[in-house]
C-alpha cells in the first residue's frame, strides 16, 4: 500500500517538473493534458488508499528518509494515510484533478500557459505534503509551499500596474499576492512558536508521540500550544483580523480561486484544527473561542458579500464565512463535522467558482454583476450548475450542504451555545440571500450585458464535463453522511448529540425557513429590478462595501507608518551610519592607494633598490633580534 | 695561515661589488654580471663552510647554484636579446611599460 502513498504523493510534482521544462516557451497543449493525467493517477490511487484504509482499518505509513537528526531532535520525512488524511487526500486530488482539466479550457489564450499547469500541480504536491505529514514539521512544510504557491499563483498576471483603491479595491495581482503572503508569515510566525512550545515541552514533533504524551502536561502549556497553532490556522484559513488577503487574492486566475482560495488551501487552518484534536479537546475554552470567532466571521463575511458587486468576491466572502461554519464545528468539538463542511464546500465552492469562471470568460472577463444579465438564455449549463452550487451553498434539501451546514447549527444549538447558533442561523439566511442575488443579477433579469457590447457564449464542452463530477457530488454528497462519520470517528472523537427528534426537526425546519426566505427575498426583489439606488448613499451600504473599511485602516494603522519608518531607517540610519561608515574605510584605502601608488614605477632598477633597502632591514632585525646568540 | 675567515671576508667583498653593481648598472647585461658575482660569493662561502666543517653539502649546494645559474643565464640572455631586437636598446630605465 506504500506505493500508492507515493504515487499520490509525487505523480503531481512530476507534472510540475514536466510542466516546468516548458515554463518559457509558448503554449503547449499536451503540457496541460500530461499535467491533468498525472493528476488523474494522484487521484485514483488515493482512492485506492482511501478504500483500503476503510476496508481495512488500517493506517498506511511510509518513511521516505530521515531528514533532520541532531542530538535528540529527529524528525523523518513520514507520511501517514489515516482516515482523516485520506478523506483530505481524496478531496484535494479530485478537485485539483477537475480544476487542471478546466483550465485547459479557462487558460487557452494565456501566454503562461505552461507556467501556469507547472505552479498548480506544484500546489497541489504541497498541500499533499501538508496534509499527508505524519509530523509537524513536514505539516510546515506544506504549510509554507502552499503559500508559496498561493503567492505565485495570485500574482500570475504580474505585468498588470497598480491602480488605485477606488478603481480596483485589490490594486494589482502582485499587490495582491504580496499581502496575502505577508499576512501569512505574520500568522506563520504563530505557528512556529506553537512548533516550539510542542518541542520543548514533548520533544518530539511526531503526532503520534504529541498526542499520547500532551495530556501529561500543565493546562496552561496545553493552551499555549493551542493558540499559537491557531494563530497559525487564522491567517492560511484568513479569519478575522487576518482575512483581508482572501478577498483580494480573487485577482488571480479563476480556477487558482476555485482550487487554493476555495476548495483546498484555505481548509489547511480547519485541517490543523482537526489534525491536533488531541490538543484542543483538552481545552474547551480556547475551543469556545475559536468556535466564537468564526461566528463572528461567518457573519462578519457574510454582510459584505450582501452589497458587493463583484462576482469573485462575493464567492470569497462566502468561503471566508463557510470557513467560520467549520471553525465553530472545529472549536465546538465536533471535528467530524468540520471536516464533513471542509470535503462539501470543497466540491460547490470550487463548482461556483468554475461557473464564476464561465460567466468571466463568456463576459471578456467582466466582473461586476450589475453589467451581466440575463446571461441564462447563452450559457444554459452553466446557470444549471452554479444554481445546484448555489442551492447547495445555501443549505436547501438535498444539496450537501443542508447536511453538513445543519449539522453546525445543530453542533452549536444542542452545546447549548444559543447566541452562536443565532449568529450562524442569520449568517445561513445572509448566505442564501447573497447566492441567489448573484444568481439573479447574472443569470436573470434584464440584459444589461447588451448595453455595454459584450457577446456572450457558453464555455466549451470539456470545461462543462470538468464541472460536472462536481455538480453530482454537490447533489449526492451530503448522503454519504453516515460512513462518512462512521469512517472519519475511527480516529477523531465522536460527537454526542443530546437532543430530542423534536427539537432537531424543528431546527431544521427554522434554518431552512430562514435559508428559502433569503432565496426569497433575493428572487423577489431582483426579479423586479433589485433594490433602489438610493440604498447605496445608506451609511450602513457604504460600511459594508467598504470592507468595514478595515484594508483603509490596516492601511493608516500599519503599512503607511511602517513606510515612514522604513523611510527614516533609509535616510538617517542606514545612509548616513551604515553606509558613511564603509565608505569611510573604502575612502582611506583608496587613498593610501593613490599616494603610494609612484612605488609602482616600473624601473627595475629603483625596484631593485628598494629590494636592497628590505634585505638591509631584516638583516639589521636578525642580527638584533636573532634568537640564536 | 688561511683561514675560514678570509674566505668568508672574500666572499662578502665580493658579494659587496655585486650588490653595487645590480644598484648602480642601468645596462641589463651589466647587471647580469653583477648577479653572477653575488651568485659566485655565495658559492665560495658555501665551498668554504664545506671544507670547514668536512661536510659535502655545501660543496653540492654550490654545483647545484652552478648548474642553475646558467641555465638561468640562458633564459635570460634568450629575453635580452630579443628585448634587443624589439627596442634596440638594453638600458633599464627605457624598460617602463609597467609603471603604475
Amino acid at each position: 500500500m506504500e506505493k500508492y502513498l507515493y504515487i499520490t504523493l509525487f505523480a503531481p510534482l512530476v507534472g510540475s517538473l514536466f510542466a516546468a521544462m516548458f515554463g518559457m516557451k509558448p503554449k503547449k497543449l499536451f503540457v496541460g493534458i500530461v499535467a491533468s493525467l498525472l493528476l488523474f493517477i494522484s487521484f485514483i490511487s488515493a482512492v485506492i488508499l482511501l478504500v483500503h484504509v476503510a476496508s481495512t482499518d488500517e493506517v498506511v505509513k511510509a518513511q521516505l528518509f530521515d531528514w533532520i537528526t541532531v542530538g535528540s531532535l529527529n524528525i523523518p520525512f513520514g507520511f501517514v494515510a489515516d482516515p482523516v488524511s485520506t478523506v483530505m487526500m481524496v478531496t484535494v486530488t479530485l478537485v485539483s484533478m477537475l480544476v487542471h482539466i478546466y483550465s485547459i479550457g479557462y487558460m487557452e489564450h494565456d501566454e503562461g500557459f505552461n507556467r501556469f499547469f507547472s505552479y498548480l500541480s506544484a500546489f497541489v504536491f504541497s498541500m499533499l505534503v501538508l496534509v499527508m505529514s505524519d509530523n509537524f514539521a513536514g505539516l510546515f512544510i506544506g504549510w509554507e509551499g502552499v503559500g508559496l504557491c498561493s503567492w505565485l499563483l495570485i500574482g500570475f498576471w504580474y505585468h498588470k500596474p497598480d491602480l488605485s483603491r477606488d478603481q480596483n479595491p485589490s490594486i494589482s495581482p502582485a499587490w495582491a499576492a504580496n499581502e496575502a503572503f505577508i499576512m501569512n508569515r505574520i500568522a506563520d510566525l504563530g505557528m512556529l512558536i506553537g512548533l516550539f512550545i510542542i518541542y520543548w515541552h514533548i520533544g518530539s514533533l511526531q503526532y503520534d508521540v504529541v498526542f499520547s504524551h500532551v495530556n501529561l502536561f500543565d493546562i496552561s502549556i496545553i493552551t499555549m500550544m493551542g493558540i499559537f497553532l491557531f494563530i497559525g490556522a487564522m491567517g492560511k484559513s484568513a479569519q478575522f483580523p487576518l482575512h483581508t488577503w482572501l478577498a483580494d487574492a480573487m485577482e488571480g486566475p479563476t480556477p487558482v480561486s476555485a482550487l487554493i482560495h476555495a476548495a483546498t488551501m484555505v481548509t489547511a487552518g480547519v485541517y490543523l484544527v482537526v489534525r491536533s484534536f488531541p490538543i484542543y479537546s483538552q481545552i474547551p475554552e480556547i475551543g469556545l473561542w475559536i468556535a466564537t470567532l468564526g461566528a463572528f466571521v461567518a457573519v462578519f463575511a457574510a454582510s459584505m458579500a450582501l452589497v458587493n458587486t463583484d462576482l469573485k468576491r462575493i464567492i470569497a466572502y462566502s468561503t471566508l464565512s463557510q470557513l467560520g461554519y467549520m471553525f465553530v464545528a472545529a472549536g465546538l468539538g465536533a471535528y467530524w463535522v468540520a471536516l464533513f463542511h471542509l470535503m462539501t464546500h470543497a466540491f460547490f465552492k470550487a463548482l461556483l467558482f468554475l461557473g464564476a469562471g464561465n460567466v468571466m470568460h463568456a463576459m471578456d472577463d467582466e466582473l461586476n454583476i450589475f453589467k451581466m444579465g440575463g446571461l441564462y438564455k447563452v450559457m444554459k449549463w452553466t446557470a444549471a450548475m452554479m444554481i445546484i452550487a448555489s442551492l447547495a451553498l445555501a443549505g436547501i434539501y438535498p444539496f450537501a450542504g443542508f447536511f453538513s451546514k445543519d449539522k453546525i447549527l445543530e453542533v452549536a444549538f444542542d452545546s447549548h451555545h444559543y447566541i452562536l447558533w443565532f449568529m450562524l442561523w442569520v449568517g445561513a439566511g445572509m448566505t442564501a440571500f447573497y447566492s441567489f442575488r448573484l444568481i439573479m443579477l447574472v443569470f436573470f433579469g434584464e440584459e444589461r450585458y447588451k448595453k455595454y457590447g459584450f457577446h456572450p457564449h457558453e464555455a466549451p464542452w470539456y470545461m462543462l464535463a470538468a464541472m460536472a463530477p462536481l455538480a453530482l457530488l454537490a447533489i449526492v454528497a451530503g448522503f454519504f453522511e453516515h460512513s462518512f462519520e462512521e469512517f472519519v470517528t475511527t480516529l477523531l472523537p465522536e460527537y454526542h448529540f443530546h437532543m430530542e427528534g423534536i427539537t432537531k426537526v424543528a431546527l431544521i425546519g427554522l434554518t431552512t425557513l430562514i435559508a428559502l426566505s433569503g432565496i426569497g427575498l433575493a428572487v423577489y426583489k431582483y426579479s423586479k429590478g433589485g433594490f433602489s439606488e438610493k440604498w447605496k448613499e445608506n451609511p450602513i451600504y457604504k460600511l459594508l462595501y467598504n470592507q468595514y473599511y478595515i484594508p483603509q485602516l490596516y492601511d493608516k494603522l500599519f503599512a503607511q507608518p511602517y513606510r515612514e519608518l522604513s523611510q527614516i531607517a533609509w535616510k538617517e540610519l542606514d545612509l548616513r551610519l551604515v553606509d558613511a561608515t564603509v565608505d569611510f574605510i573604502a575612502g582611506i584605502i583608496y587613498a593610501t592607494g593613490f599616494k603610494s601608488r609612484v612605488v609602482q614605477s616600473g624601473n627595475l632598477s629603483k625596484m631593485l633598490r628598494w629590494m636592497v633597502i628590505g634585505l638591509l632591514i631584516l638583516l639589521v632585525l636578525v642580527v638584533l633580534y636573532s634568537p640564536v646568540r | 695561515m688561511i683561514t675560514l675567515n678570509h674566505y668568508l671576508v672574500l666572499a662578502a667583498i665580493l658579494f659587496s661589488i655585486s650588490l653595487v653593481g645590480i644598484l648602480r648598472r642601468k645596462n641589463l647585461l651589466m647587471l647580469f654580471f653583477a648577479t653572477e658575482i653575488a651568485l659566485n660569493a655565495v658559492n665560495i662561502a658555501l665551498a668554504a663552510f664545506s671544507k670547514f666543517y668536512h661536510d659535502l653539502t655545501g660543496q653540492l649546494f654550490a654545483f647545484f647554484i652552478i648548474a642553475i645559474a646558467a641555465s638561468e643565464v640562458a633564459v635570460g640572455l634568450g629575453l635580452l636579446i630579443i628585448w634587443y631586437k624589439r627596442t634596440g636598446n638594453i638600458d633599464l630605465d627605457t624598460l617602463q611599460s609597467m609603471n603604475g
